[in-house]
């Protein structure tokens, strides 16, 4: 057995520790150093998060999508791909949940309802369905390799679903604002702590996602090797049945 | 601050799902590294 504890090592017990020092620091800054809002007032604290965690999203399915293409395309037939296609697309279920959650109660202060079926609401609620399928099809039964098929297909599929959300706000009349700090015909001016508190989350954010996926895909490595040693044990139990 | 339910609130939600998500998969790899061999993890 191992001598080793965890899925960590020095290298992500590193970044953890940034990334926690990071994430307190937006607290403070979007929470009391940061300016409120001329329009929205203090509801445009919730941006700190909503949008970094719908960026987090966007991330972790755009790298299950790669990581699934690189599995499907042949050149490397690791399952390490797909163990962190798998471990991505789990984490950007978290953040899409997060970020609707966030929406909605952003959307009750702002449009005062939780909810509109409204075209960016609507294909975002329709891209956390899809990926909770998709993690839904991982799970059913099979060896690992025709879980790393389906699944690779299926990601790819599902990519597409993000342009749709990201653009919908453009392609349908949408209560949703379209981009506003992206775009640099917005003319958005934000003042330089509210900027800064954003980025500062995106950039949390997105290396909280890192320190995830590393753990989680060690995690699923376990559990692969777990399986395929239930496996191993099974049939060697078989044969000793037949040999008797 | 105003509406302070509801920002404080979207903040909790946030880091309360984030955390609880880290602690069960930081859990999980300390529950199968236990018998997992070192083979079995090539990060060590």
């Amino acid at each position: 057995m191992s001598t080793h504890s965890g899925t960590g090592t020095k290298a992500t017990r590193g970044l953890g520790i940034i990334v926690l020092l990071m994430l307190i620091a937006l607290a403070f800054f979007g929470l009391v150093f940061s300016a409120e809002d001329v329009v929205q007032g203090s509801t445009v604290r919730i941006m700190y998060v909503h949008v970094p965690a719908i960026w987090v999203a966007y991330l972790a399915f755009g790298l299950t999508a790669v990581c699934s293409a690189v599995y499907l395309s042949g050149k490397n037939r690791s399952l390490a791909w797909d163990r962190v296609a798998g471990a991505s697309g789990e984490i950007g279920v978290l953040f899409v949940a997060v970020s609707l959650v966030t929406g909605s109660l952003w959307g009750r202060l702002t449009w005062g309802t939780y909810w509109v079926w409204d075209a960016r609401l609507t294909s975002t609620a329709f891209l956390f369905i899809t990926y909770i399928g998709y993690l839904a099809v991982r799970r059913l039964g099979g060896t690992h390799r025709q879980r790393a098929r389906r699944s690779s297909v299926l990601a790819l599929l599902a990519i597409v679903e993000i342009p749709l959300v990201h653009f919908s706000v453009n392609m349908w009349r949408s209560l949703h604002q379209s981009a506003s700090v992206a775009d640099p015909n917005a003319k958005v001016q934000l003042d330089g702590l509210m900027l800064f508190s954003l980025f500062l989350g995106l950039f949390a954010f997105t290396l909280l996602f890192v320190w995830l996926v590393l753990h989680r895909q060690r995690t699923l490595q376990l559990e692969d090797a777990f399986a395929d040693r239930g496996l191993d044990a099974a049939i060697a139990a078989r044969r000793e049945e037949a040999v008797k | 601050m105003e509406h302070a339910t509801f920002v404080i609130g979207s903040w909790v939600l946030t880091a309360g799902s984030l955390i609880a998500y880290a602690v069960w998969i930081i859990r999980r790899g300390r529950a199968l590294s236990k018998h997992a061999t070192n083979e079995e993890m090539p990060w060590t």
